[in-house]
């Protein structure tokens, strides 16, 4: 029973609950949307219990849809997208919490377009249908372009429309080759379907077309992380959103890039992504992201765009965890997943929370605020250590993974990637400091209030994950592993059985 | 139901649509000379004119549920079902243009009954356009239609924009219909026929397909057409005509006006010209051409209205696609995209209408800031319509171009695919504007948008067809279905009678 609906459950009810929101009297928005979301989180913890590591792709549905075009509605989720899930459902309570008093005007549409995207995000990741998943894919970009551009800062306009019109870009582009792959797909078999499965099984030995076609995803894809030189419109984003919207963009919407890769990039085109010239590019775009994310953050003189640069790092290391191909990287790739939605979602909401005292994001409005603000220094201490990734931190556990993994593949861009995170050191402790060490010499940061009950409800969660993850990350590696297992022998498997063909 | 187009009486019933359209025409015009006094006249002429408009698709539907085919010897009309389609399409736009027209013609005091009974008269041009299975009477129904919608486009007589839109459209209307007949004359030359289904067995009998007058025929032919359908390089007219004429009829001649030309180039160039594979390439080249001027120049544009005049060129681009890659699949996608465009086109036009004050050629898109929060079922409509017209998912838009996408994909025509990808972007540039004005930039003052009001009668047709888009989005099983057999049966006729020249065509000839 609840194995056949509950993905479905979880893409639908959500706006479901969007329309009873946009009706209900504005008053009441927020708390129903809380409620709702609550509601999604709890459908979505049993999950956790029922998956079956060993068991390959589980909870799946499916029901014809556009018969003629061979479009079906497939869900279903493995390792790799059960943990996108439950972050996302996660976070959506937190955020929907973390903006019960950033978010003053328009609250019913806000909340709405909320669980909008959550719908979305959802989608994104159980789909195992091209079709499906294009679809999703485009939708979840009108919430997130809304939130951004209705209730973001003063830039909003052009951050919006920069956020659409590249990700846009690259979607179309990823429309066409699922079209053409379809159309190849159904020249051999006969059968006209977008079906994940059916175009997995016929997709080896494209010669020159692949090449292509892995281009036009990738680029998706890598827009989306955003790798370097697709990342600009990324700080734009994350500086003019709203709260809520920059906890999802960073602890969601990114990994979407990053799972587009471990779901479609690298499996379907088996070949392309292990050719040594573009493993080269791969890895070495990986690494400028690492370093170059790193070097920008350093001299932000805003907290929030910082932070977003420090994504652009993260990122960085996900994508060279998954291109290197081993176990250990590719685990690691997605702990660094989870963790950067985890700790860099947390980073965010400290920077709303310290925006909305201050009406500032500069790093410099603030100092010395420890004696101040005790309770939330400690939480950014404590958050600030792990996006840095020390020990007994989860940060620690993906990075240290990824980079074991990868020195066997790529023994000087592991070395290299190590100095990333030094780097990470060196712009988040001065961060660190001079807003709540220094000399306390503002007065306007005499009186800040403290956390409140509500900030600490959307904390407290997620320091005790930071803190478990770190601890003991192994429910989720065991659950993790053998998705990891298999993804890297099919790619392997399909590359080889290419290269021999040659 | 088989119908021997020779014999008078199955003529008659084959065209039953038209006839109907006719007559109702013809008694709604005198009903308009005796009663042209009031407000209560234009409506009530108005009202009969609907009542013909649903007659006529009554009577195509009756064609279609008696699944009704021609036999024996090529005729005149084409009996299929690609034409009843066609028929429905754009009486349905029409009937929506009426309903947009009641509350519009009163706000600009245009109490001219005669409105309706030109739209009854061009809608009739349309539907011969698209039936007609000879160059003389796609001819004859493209100069009613053309007609007709001259006068339209100039109905108001004291805007000169419109006497401007109505004189421009007329001059080179008149310029465009004379290539056209040219062009029917060289082809009548070269294959000593009018008719379609004739001409293609002509051309292949003969082996046509390099005759440099039947190639120049065509070439003229496809001028013709390209000025109806507003394709670069020949769209000079319309967005000075889009801009000029009355909103209702801009959203008629962009919707109706080009359903029809669309639909009577395919018939054309599938039917007579099958055996000449160089119209795919030129038609190509057009399609590029349209789809990267129209997007690159709506994007300099500041009023509401031109937007959508250059938005509408483009959108000929995406349809000429599928044009050039013909086909099944290029029927059934031109089918599915005309219907979501027109849906989408026509709830734009009659917010548009809504928005304006004193002639909406003056609404500048920032004119619209702030409209979210003060009529915000209005902005979502419009909303909608942008983001269909961009081609977003859970839209009717999406589905028509996925279809194009799937058809020039299948077709081995990647490079219109990924222009048709990439304008799309473009596109973006200023269809998002508009929602972003809407509800991302404050109102410029208080009681901007006093003067917003869309009666209750547009109101209904505006949802009709916002609904229709959304709901086309997500489930067009229906439509996909009904545009795939359409665009086989439209193909099964020539191959049918190709396979047989010697038997049935040739002694039609000579009888």
């Amino acid at each position: 029973m609840y194995r056949d609906w509950v993905l479905t459950a979880l893409i639908a009810w959500p706006t479901v609950a969007a329309a009873g929101v946009l009706l209900a009297p504005p008053r009441w928005a927020k708390h129903l949307a809380l409620a709702a979301s609550l509601i999604e989180f709890g459908l979505s913890v049993p999950l956790w219990w029922m998956f079956a590591p060993e068991g390959g792709v589980q909870f799946t549905l499916d029901a014809p849809w556009i018969q003629s075009w061979g479009i079906h509605y497939t869900v279903g989720v493995d390792g790799i997208s059960l943990f996108m899930v439950l972050l996302t459902t996660f976070l959506v309570p937190l955020s929907v919490l973390g903006s019960y008093s950033y978010i003053t005007t328009r609250e019913r549409g806000f909340y709405s377009l909320l669980l909008v995207l959550t719908s979305g995000m959802i989608g994104v990741f159980v789909s195992l249908d091209l079709f499906l998943f294009y679809v999703m894919w485009e939708l979840m970009l009108i919430p997130m372009y809304f939130i951004i551009g209705v209730w973001g800062g003063e830039r909003r306009l052009y951050a919006a429309i920069k956020f659409f019109i590249y990700t846009f870009f690259g979607s179309l582009l990823m429309l066409a080759a699922i079209l053409v792959l379809v159309h190849v797909v159904a020249q051999r078999t006969g059968v006209y379907s977008f079906a994940y499965s059916t175009l997995i099984a016929h997709v080896g030995g494209l010669g020159p077309l692949a090449f292509w076609l892995f281009g036009a995803f990738f680029l998706a894809f890598a827009i989306k992380v955003p790798m370097f030189p697709f990342h600009t419109w990324l700080p734009d984003a994350h500086v003019e959103a709203p709260t809520a919207g920059s906890v999802l963009l960073a602890g969601v919407l990114l990994k979407m890039g990053t799972y587009g890769f471990l779901r479609f990039a690298l499996p379907l085109f088996p070949a392309v992504a292990l050719h040594p010239g573009v493993q080269r590019i791969v890895v070495l775009l990986a690494l400028i992201g690492i370093i170059y994310g790193g070097l920008v953050a350093m001299v932000q003189p805003d907290f929030k765009k910082l932070i977003a640069y420090s994504s652009v790092a993260h990122l960085g290391f996900v994508t060279l965890g998954i291109w290197a191909l081993t176990l250990q990287s590719v685990q690691g790739a997605l702990m660094v997943m989870i963790n950067h939605g985890i700790s860099t979602g947390a980073l965010f909401f400290l920077v709303g929370m310290l925006y909305e005292r201050r009406h500032s994001r500069l790093i410099e409005a603030f100092g010395g605020i420890a004696r101040v603000v005790p309770m939330l220094a400690a939480v950014l201490t404590v958050v600030s250590l792990s996006s840095i990734g020390l020990p007994i931190t989860n940060g620690f556990v993906g990075e240290f993974l990824v980079l074991v993994g990868v020195f066997r593949t790529y023994p000087l861009a592991a070395l290299i990637a190590t100095t990333g995170v030094i780097i990470a050191a060196m712009y988040m402790l001065p961060a660190l400091q001079r807003v709540i060490y220094n000399p306390l010499d503002k007065p306007a940061n005499e009186k800040l209030p403290d956390l409140s009950p509500r900030e600490l409800a959307v904390l407290v969660p997620l320091i005790a994950c930071i803190l478990w993850i770190g601890v003991y990350p192994q429910p989720i590696l065991r659950r993790i592993e053998p998705a990891s297992r298999q993804l890297i022998q099919t790619v392997r498997l399909n590359a080889a059985a290419f290269t021999a063909a040659r | 139901m088989s119908l021997d187009l020779s014999v008078p009486g199955d003529l008659l019933r084959a065209l039953a649509p038209e006839l109907v359209l006719a007559v109702a025409g013809m008694a709604v015009l005198l009903v308009a000379a005796w009663r042209h006094r009031t407000a209560g006249d234009t409506r009530t002429v108005g009202w009969l004119g609907l009542v013909g408009l649903a007659a006529a698709a009554a009577a195509a539907g009756w064609l279609w549920w008696n699944g009704a085919r021609a036999n024996g010897a090529p005729a005149m009309i084409a009996v299929d079902d690609f034409r009843v389609v066609v028929d429905w399409l754009v009486l349905g736009a029409t009937a929506v243009t009426v309903v947009l027209s009641f509350e519009y013609l009163e706000r600009e005091r245009l109490l001219v009954p005669e409105y309706y009974v030109l739209l009854l008269f061009a809608t009739l041009g349309m539907m011969l356009m698209a039936g007609g299975d000879d160059l003389m009477v796609v001819f004859l129904g493209l100069e009613l239609m053309s007609v007709s919608v001259y006068v339209l486009a100039g109905i108001n007589r004291r805007s000169p924009a419109a006497a401007e839109a109505a004189l421009k459209y007329f001059l080179l209307g008149a310029f465009a219909s004379g290539f056209l007949l040219y062009g029917i004359a060289l082809v009548y030359g070269a294959t000593a026929s009018t008719n379609l289904t004739q001409i293609g067995i002509q051309v292949r009998t003969l082996g046509l397909a390099n005759n440099p007058m039947l190639l120049i025929g065509l070439g003229l032919l496809l001028v013709g057409f390209g000025f109806k359908v507003a394709a670069v390089p020949f769209h000079m007219w319309a967005p000075d005509v889009y801009d000029g004429a009355p909103t209702p009829v801009t959203g008629y001649m962009a919707t109706a006006v080009k359903a029809a030309a669309f639909a009577a180039l395919y018939r054309v160039l599938t039917e007579a010209f099958a055996g000449v594979p160089a119209w795919h390439e030129i038609v190509s080249g057009l399609a590029v051409a349209t789809m990267v001027a129209g997007n690159v120049i709506a994007l300099a544009q500041r009023t509401v209205k031109r937007m959508l005049a250059y938005s509408s060129v483009a959108h000929a681009g995406y349809l000429l696609v599928a044009v050039a890659v013909g086909g099944e699949a290029g029927a059934g996608a031109l089918l599915v995209y005309l219907v979501a465009y027109a849906l989408t086109t026509l709830a734009a036009f009659g917010l548009l209408a809504a928005s304006g004050r004193d002639g909406e050629r003056d609404v500048r898109i920032d004119d619209l800031a702030g409209l979210g929060q003060r009529r915000p079922w209005l902005a979502f409509a419009l909303a909608v319509c942008m983001l269909s017209l961009l081609g977003f998912p859970g839209t009717a838009g999406f589905i028509g171009k996925w279809y194009i996408l799937v058809a020039a994909a299948d077709a081995g025509r990647l490079f219109l695919a990924t222009v048709l990808v990439l304008t799309s972007v473009v596109s973006a540039g200023y269809y998002l504007p508009v929602i972003m004005a809407m509800y991302m930039k404050p109102e410029p003052f208080e009681q901007a948008h006093a003067g917003v009001r869309l009666g209750r009668l547009g109101a209904v047709a505006v949802a009709v067809s916002v609904v229709g888009v959304l709901f086309f989005g997500v489930r067009p099983n229906r439509l996909l279905d009904l545009a795939r057999t359409t665009g086989e049966g439209l193909h099964a006729v020539p191959a049918a009678s190709a396979a047989a020249p010697a038997s049935s065509a040739s002694p039609a000839i000579g009888r």
